[in-house]
This record gives structure tokens, sequence and C-alpha cells, in this order.
């Protein structure tokens, strides 16, 4: 028995041991097999429901590279999941049915959007700058309710998913699964990469002492645009996604209930932390699911369990596994 | 011109409920520094418990009174219970757990009083419209709702500036530690200041009922609006609070007045006629924008924070 | 990130996860019929939702709880008013729990989001309250039938009534969505006068109708028609009387006053004439049986949206019983469920190419009865027979 332990301990390293990257791993297979578990049970909702949730972790990983790493707390991050999905939704309906269009399309006016936005409202701090990121959304949110043509309230449903000139086929279910999982990854890497650069140490930076690094000459402003641009393009993409996922776009995506539910994802996961919006995502949207299964007061369970998380569990759920308070 | 005057004084009404529910938000967030977006559900508990006691009564304004007691009691037991362990953490834990405060009472509502929103009836000479001057009429409760704010903003003044408790609140919104080191119990401020926000959200809730609705959920739209006032005015101001509730209620009111005419002017009928009541949605958003971008905090910034 | 290299123990893991979620698979066992049923249960317009479960499980209790002879289970499932969220339960109705019929839906929103799921995995729905046009128009499908009716027709019938009153003039009011542009839309379709006025409110957030109320006034039209559903109906009523504007301008309304906002406005809806496919007193037997057994077992009014949820029963035994418990014979079902040869709460109606019923809308109108409480009764018959306008817009023959 002692050897054995001897030799697991000279073989795995100790990272490994680390019950947070197990955790992480665990959660992440667990992603990874759900297409098998499906085919394999012959219940393809796993499927629709794990899309959904791979979808949103996108989001919330995008929000998470604002929010968590450079302090910038966006009370309005749902508009570009609507701001994404009606670039697809839209050019769907006026004859633009490719993805190469269409994708891009989304990301590039969601990282417009932002752009205004954070040009307009970098400037302010704390609670304001939450205020007007929610106020520039629920005009986002108003303007699309006023689009008549494309289903106002009512939302569009839109009647097949992009086509890739026939290089992938994203109306197979699975393949549209693995292509979001990729994507997941992806901004994930990407958001790593981000933050362990230059450019990330000074958004960090900026979190605790913006005077500090504009003291030592960092043209801060721009810096946390960049970022904040980055962060939207993300999201739109998330959109792009998810309005493929439903075929279907309406303004209810951009209430600012939703901003709300985006937040919770990412402070519930662990803030600050890369795989933690992820965690965060699996985890409420299954406690939902769950929950809606079992009563029709699920509110009364959820509610108490965000406060008891906001007032015991600093780091969120990946802080549990850190053994500790988690860095923000 | 007869009109602009009525719809001025609807926009000073809405202006003035926006108020009571936004000075409590104020006081909260400027003295304890917390983000509460349970505020909502105590303007909801306020609404519910006068529907059911004027119901067990028979009357308002005995209704009302009970209410208000009951709501100052749940803000002070709430904030005794779930509140206290966040002061002093960061605004993100404050709106996850008032988040999922929202949640909580969403259902406990439903729970204890059915889905079907309940009704806070007027006593019937409240349900006329007055001339206040010739060719203008007016509805007598709406009248009332600003007189009573108009009051209740006044004694929220002389308390603030001009009382011991006032002269505490002010202290302590500055600098809390020289207040706890001066022999001040902090705890028990900070109860009572919750209370005080609690009541006045519930009279809010109780004062809307009979025009607007007693329904779950009713708190979370006013509440968006509440806090665009206390930012536009500036946080933890209740001058500014007052200053914006009146702001916001006219542009609202006069944009949803005069928007869709001015458009017909420019544009076909059908279009303005979608294009005015978005366009009148976004007004105040683009106001709270506008304003940030030139006063990064708010109109009246607080002097030291 | 290098975690991921010990696959082995994360996949057991994972595998433990997923299987504890998925709780094993579902089959559909042809023994039992597997009804899923899409309305809101939770926030303010729960009070619907209830409304209408109760009536189906009472229409359920009619039948002895069978369908044709086969035993009937239900799955109820809560779309928050969110239209992805319906997509979503619709979804897992479909593909999870493998039901047999769809029935509910209360938001145009949420059904116009869901019926592609429905009608690419061809499951029999019958929608029981919303009424989209896209529904009765381009978008209709041979499986998804409505028993509720379409958007336009109910304003249409309150246009035709003012018409009869002599109305002259009129000022519209509605929320500003679909729905609320369909209904206006459909009091112009037959209202002969003049419109001097329209506006349409923010949703779903308008706190407020004074600014819109002090326009109608000051516009001096003969009437004016609202339409105001659910919680906003009682918010409207009430300004609307507080404003003194009941004395002066009378109101016409679509789905604004119900049997579930009337024990909250009381006197305020006495005398405000309204426009219904069915109303609590319609005297046939069917129904007198639906409004009896309700009110002893639930000690409630039904609603309307109850009402055309009940019919659903009635038109799923209907289709079950000719395919003789088949039910993979979908196009038979189809064909039974077309000749709507049930009997319907609201007297005898039939389907147009569309699915949508072709029925009578009547006057109805709110009394105080002598014991205190209050009630919705049928005035008049405004209009027989009635088809929506959409109807050739639709391909189906």
């Amino acid at each position: 028995m002692k050897a054995a332990r001897e030799f697991y301990r000279k073989v795995v390293p100790a990272s490994w041991l680390n019950p947070r990257a197990g955790f992480t791993a665990a959660v992440l297979a667990m992603l990874a097999l759900v297409p098998l578990y499906a085919a394999a049970t012959g219940d393809p909702f796993a499927l629709t429901l794990f899309t959904r949730v791979l979808i949103l972790a996108l989001a919330a990983v995008s929000l998470n590279l604002i929010m968590g790493y450079g302090g910038m707390v966006s009370f309005g991050h749902a508009a570009y999941l609507g701001i994404g999905g009606y670039a697809v939704g839209i050019l769907w309906k006026e004859g633009f049915a490719s993805g190469f269009l269409q994708w891009p399309a989304a990301i590039a006016i969601s990282a417009l959007f932002a752009l205004v936005v954070g040009l307009l409202s970098l400037r302010t701090r704390g609670v304001y700058f939450i205020m007007i990121t929610l106020a520039f959304a629920q005009m986002v949110y108003y303007v699309a309710q006023g689009l008549d043509r494309y289903g106002g309230d009512d939302g569009l449903t839109i009647g097949q998913r992009s086509s890739f000139a026939g290089i992938v086929d994203i109306g197979n279910n699975t393949l549209f699964y693995y292509l979001c999982f990729a994507l997941l990854l992806g901004s994930v890497y990407l958001v790593s990469r981000l933050v362990n650069s230059r450019f990330g140490m000074v958004i960090q930076g900026c979190r605790s002492n913006e005077r500090r690094m504009r003291a030592i000459g960092f043209a801060t402003f721009r810096y946390r645009l960049v970022c904040f641009v980055i962060a939207g393009a993300l999201c739109g993409l998330a959109g792009a996604l998810l309005a493929e996922h439903t075929n279907f776009i309406s303004p209810a995506i951009m209430y600012w209930t939703r901003s709300g539910d985006l937040m919770v994802m990412v402070i519930l996961g662990g803030l600050g932390s890369l795989f933690g919006p992820v965690i965060g995502a699996v985890t409420y949207l299954l406690l939902e699911e769950a929950l809606s299964r079992v009563t029709e007061y699920s509110g009364l369970v959820i509610g108490p369990a965000l406060l008891l998380v906001a007032i015991y569990l600093r780091g969120g759920i990946e802080g549990l596994f850190a053994g500790g308070r988690h860095d923000r | 011109m007869l009109y602009l005057i009525e719809q001025c004084l609807n926009g000073v009404q809405l202006g003035m409920l926006l108020f009571l529910l936004a000075a409590g938000l104020t006081l909260i967030f400027g003295i304890m520094d917390l983000v509460n977006l349970a505020h909502g559900s105590l303007y909801m508990l306020g609404a519910y418990f006068a529907a059911t006691f004027a119901d067990l009564t028979g009357s308002f304004v005995l209704g009302a009174l009970l209410a208000l007691i009951a709501t100052a009691a749940a803000g002070m037991a709430l904030e005794v219970i779930a509140i206290r362990p966040l002061y002093g953490r960061s605004h993100l834990d404050h709106v996850l757990g008032t988040f999922g405060l929202i949640l909580f009472f969403n259902e406990l509502v439903r729970l204890i009083w059915g889905p079907a929103g309940m009704t806070l009836s007027l006593p019937s000479e409240m349900l006329r419209a007055v001339q206040i001057i010739p060719g203008v009429y007016y509805p007598i409760y709406r009248l009332v709702i600003i007189l009573v704010t108009l009051a209740v903003a006044a004694l929220l003044y002389i308390v603030v500036m001009r009382t011991r408790l006032g002269m505490l609140i002010r202290a302590g919104a500055s600098n809390r530690e020289m207040v706890g080191a001066l022999g001040i119990n902090i705890k028990l401020l900070y109860t009572l200041v919750f209370g005080l926000g609690a009541a006045l959200a519930g009279f809010a809730g109780l004062m809307q009922a009979p025009i607007l609705t007693v329904q779950i959920g009713m708190g979370e739209n006013i509440l968006i609006l509440a806090f665009v006032v206390i930012v536009i005015g500036g946080i933890g101001s209740i001058r500014g609070a007052f200053v914006a509730s009146l702001i916001v209620g006219l542009i609202d009111t006069l944009g949803r007045a005069f928007l869709p005419d001015l458009l017909r002017a420019v544009l076909s009928t059908d279009a303005a006629l979608t294009l005015a009541p978005a366009l009148s949605s976004m007004s105040i958003y683009m106001l709270m924008a506008a304003v940030l971008v030139i006063r990064p905090e708010g109109l009246f910034p607080a002097a030291s924070r | 990130m290098n975690a991921m290299k010990r696959p082995w123990i994360s996949a057991t893991a994972a595998l433990a996860l997923a299987a504890g979620l998925g709780a094993g698979p579902a089959h559909a066992q042809q023994k039992t019929i597997k009804i899923g049923f899409i309305s809101t249960f939770s926030g303010p317009a729960a009070a619907i939702g209830n409304d209408m479960r109760n009536s189906f499980e009472l229409g359920l209790d009619h039948v002895g709880r069978k369908l044709g002879g086969l035993p009937v289970e239900v799955i109820y499932e809560d779309d928050q008013i969110k239209p992805d969220v319906g997509v979503q339960k619709t979804e897992k109705l479909i593909q999870s729990d493998h039901v047999d019929f769809i029935v509910g839906y209360i938001w145009s929103n949420v059904l116009v989001a869901s019926l592609k799921p429905l009608v690419d995995s061809k499951t029999v729905t019958v929608v029981t309250n919303a009424g989209a046009s896209e529904l009765a128009g381009p978008m209709c499908s041979p499986y998804v039938f409505s028993t509720s009716w379409q958007n336009d027709q109910t304003p249409a019938a309150i246009g035709t009534y003012m018409n009869q009153k002599g109305v002259k003039s009129v000022f519209l009011m509605g929320p500003n969505y679909i729905a609320g542009k369909d209904m206006l839309h459909g009091v112009q379709t037959t209202f002969k006068g003049q419109v001097v006025g329209q506006e349409l409110t923010r949703w779903p957030d308008q706190l407020d109708f004074s600014a819109e109320l002090s326009k109608a006034r000051e516009a001096k039209p003969d009437a004016i028609f609202a339409f105001y559903p659910g919680g906003a109906g009682i918010q409207f009523i009430n300004q609307y009387t507080q404003s003194g504007l009941k004395g002066q301008i009378p109101l016409y309304t679509a789905f604004t006053i119900d049997d579930l906002s009337l024990p909250r406005l009381k006197d305020l809806a006495v005398g405000v004439p309204g426009a219904q496919n069915w109303v609590n007193d319609l005297p046939n037997a069917t129904n007198k049986k639906f409004v009896a057994d309700y009110h002893a077992k639930y000690h409630s009014s039904p609603s309307f949206y109850g009402a055309d949820t009940y019919d659903a029963v009635a038109l799923l035994d209907s289709a079950v019983t000719a395919v003789h418990g088949d039910l993979t014979n979908k196009e038979g079902m189809r064909k039974a469920m077309e000749k709507a040869d049930i009997q319907s709460v609201r007297g005898k109606f039939t389907f147009g190419n569309n699915h949508i019923p072709i029925q009578n809308f009547y006057l109805q109108d709110a009394v105080k009865n002598p014991d205190g409480t209050y009630a919705l009764h049928t005035v008049s018959l405004i209009v027989a027979n009635d088809q929506d306008k959409f109807h050739g817009q639709c391909p189906m023959k």
C-alpha cells in the first residue's frame, strides 16, 4: 500500500493532485462526453441543454475577462448576446445565409458597440460604471423591440443554421456541440494568454490601482478599452451561437435580468479564475433545470443559496477547491 | 397650454413616486455602501402588507400605517439575518446576495399570497378627478401622492439635517470608524437606517398600489428606474435623488406625451407609432448616460467618498 | 490545463455525473399517452398558467383520465414567459420525454419561437391561447391546431360592436408588442368611424398611463378602446377610473377584464364591455358542467384561458379514439381533429384550413351578483362563425 502511494506520488506531479484542477478537468471531461451520453441513451435533449450551457459559459468567460480581471463590472453584458444573435438573424432574413458573413458580422458589430460604450463609460467608476453599462444595454433592448421588420418583441425565427460552404455542417447537432465546445476552450485559452501577458498585467494592475498604473506611465484608458472591446466581441460570438442553437432571437435575451444571470454565473463559479465562469454556468443552469423538475418554487432554494455563496464562498465554487480565498 | 400643465403634473407625480423609492435606496447606499437589489422586494412587501391589512381592518389609512410598521420590521429583521455579513464586502458580493434575495422574496410572496396579485382599493371619494384650475382635471389620489411625498421629503430633510440621529447618519456616511470610536453603536445605527430605508420603500409600494399594481415582481422594473435616479442624482445624496426624480419623471412623461406627435410630423403614422415608445423608453437611459459622461459621479456628488 | 492529461479518473467522474443528471433514459411507452403541457407557472402570470392547468386536469377527470381508452400522463413545464426557455422546454418534451402531444402556450412570442421544433418533429400540438398571426398564416402546419383564435378577431368583434352602438370616433391604446399592434389593427379592420389617436405604451414595464390618458381626454373621442391583458389590465382600469374618464368617455376592451382580474377589479369593471369567444354563462350542457365542476373543485371561476384549454382534452380524445390508440397514425389523428367533432364549452365550432377555429364572438359585461360576488355574463352575440383574415396566407387547403 505504501509502495503504491510512493509510486503514485512519483508518477503524478503535485500540480495534478490539486483538487481544483482535478475538479475542472472532471467538469470538462463531462462536457466532452455529453454527446456520447446523448447518443447512448437516445436522449438528445441532454445535447440541447448542454449546448446552451456551453454557449452561456462562453458569454460568462467573456464577462469574466473584464469583470474578474479588469474590475470593470458590466451590468449590460447580455446586450452583446442580443447584438450577435440579431446580426445572424437579420442577415439570414435579408438572404445572407453564409456563416462566413454572419459570424464575423456578429463579432464585428459587437466589438464596435463595445467600443462606443467603452469610450463613453470607462471614465466612470464603481456603481456608476455598472449603471451606465446597464443603460446602454437597455437602449439596445428597446431598439430591438422596435424592429418591426424583424419581429419586434415577438422575436425572429431563423429558418436554418448558417451554411459554411460545405466545409462544416453545423446543422448536425453533435458537430455543433463540439464546435461550441472548441470555441469555449479556445476563448478560455485566449483569456489565459491575455491575462498572463504584459497587457493582462496592466489590466489587472488597473483593477487594484489604476492611478498607480497611470503614474508608471501606462495609457490605462486605452488598455481597458481594448479589453472591453475583446470581451464584447467574444460575447457577440456567443450571441451568434445562441441564435444558431435556438434558431431564434428576441429582445428578451437582452433584458437586464439576463445580464444579472451572467454576472451570477461568473461570481458563482469564481471571479477572476480561468475556468470559474464555465463551472458557474454549468452549476447555475443545471441547478435551475434540475430544480424546475422538482418544484415550482425553485427560487426558495436558489435565492438563499446565492446569498450563502456571497457571504461564505468568496472565491465562488472554484475558490472552494483552491483551499481558501482566491485572488481577486 | 392647459394640456402641458396637466402633463407636467403627471410627470411630477411619477417623479414623487420614484423619489420615495430612491430615497431609501440612496440612504442605504450612501451610509452602508451597500448595493441593495432587494430594495424592490421591500417595496413589494409594503404593497402586499397594505393590501392585506386594509382588507382586515377595512380602512385604507389604518392598513397603510400597519404596513409601514410591518415593512420596517421586516427590513430590520432582514438586515440582521442576511445583510449584516455583506457590509464591507465588494459590490459584486452585494449584487449576488441581494439578487438571491429577490428570487427568494418573489417565491415567498407567491407561496403566501398566491400568484394572482392583490388589490388595494381606494375609498370611493378618491376615485374622482377634481378641477384644479379651470379646464384641468386631475385625479385626487395623484394629488395626494404629490403632497404626501413632499411632506415626507421635508421630514426626511429635517431628520437628516436637524436631529441627532441625522447627525450620526451623516457622520457615519463620511467616516464610519470615527463614529464607532466615539462610542456609537454602529450596528444598531445601521439596522435603524436599514429599517428607515425599508419603511420608505414600503411606503412607495403602498402609495403606488392603488394606481399601479400589487403583484409579484412589481419591484424589479421600478428598481432599475430608482437606480437610474440615484445615479443621476449622485449616490448618497437625498437632495440629488429629489432633483433627479423630478427630472426623470418629467422627461419620461413628457417624452411619452409629445414624442409621438413630434415624430408624426416627420415620419409616417405607422413608423412614428412604433418608434415613439421605443425612443421615449430610451430617453431616460440616454439622459443617464449623458449625465455620467459629463459628470461621472452624478449631479450632486457626495463630498467625501 | 495539464490536469486534463489524466483522463481516466476524470472520465469516470464525468460519467457518474452525467448518469446522475439524466436519471436514465425515458422510453415512450405506448400503453400510456404522454402529454407535454407548456404554460407559465412562475411570476404573476402563474395565475393564468394555473387556470389552464386546472381546466386541463378537470377535462381529464371528465374523460376518466383516459384518451381513447388509454391512460394519460401529463408533464407540465414552465416557460417563464421567456421565448428561449419555452423553446428549451419544448425540445425537452419532444426529445427527452418523447411526448405524444403538446398542449398550451399563452404567449405569441414563446409559441412562435417553439414552432420550429414542433413542426420539424411533427408533434401533434394544440395551442390553447396564443393567437399569433404567423400561426394562422404562413407558418400554419398540418399537426398544429388552435382552440383559441387569431389575435385580430376579438378586437374586430369589438369594432363591429362599436359600429352598432353608433360610436363615431375612438382612441386606441395597447402595449407596444406584436399582440398589442395586432389588437389595435384588428379594431380598425371593422370599425367604420374615425380613429382620432392611438398610443402604444411601453412593454413590459410601463408604470403609469397618466400621460396617455390625458392625451385621450384631450382628443375628445366618443370612446376609448384598450387592450391590456393580465395585471396590466387591472392597472389600466384603475387609472382610467381615477382619472374621472369613466363618466366622460366610455371604454371598450379586449382581453382586459377576465375572470382572473374581476375579483380584484370588482366595481371598477362593472359596465365595461368586452368581446370574447367564450363566456362563463354560455347556455350549453358542456359549459354548464365545466363551470359548475370547476367551481366545486377549485372554488373560483374559470377564465377563457381555462375554457379553451378544457376543449383541448376533448379534441385530443377525438383524435386518439379515431385511430384506436395507434398514436403513430398522425394522418388519421389530423383528419379526426379537423372535423372538430367535439362538445365544446363554446358550443359548436369548426376549423378553418389553417386549424384556427371559425367561431362566434360574444359581447360580455361584468355584473354584481346579489351575494356580493362579481361575474362576467353574455350580453349578446356580436358576430357568428367568424374566420380570421390570415387563412388565405396558409398554404394548407
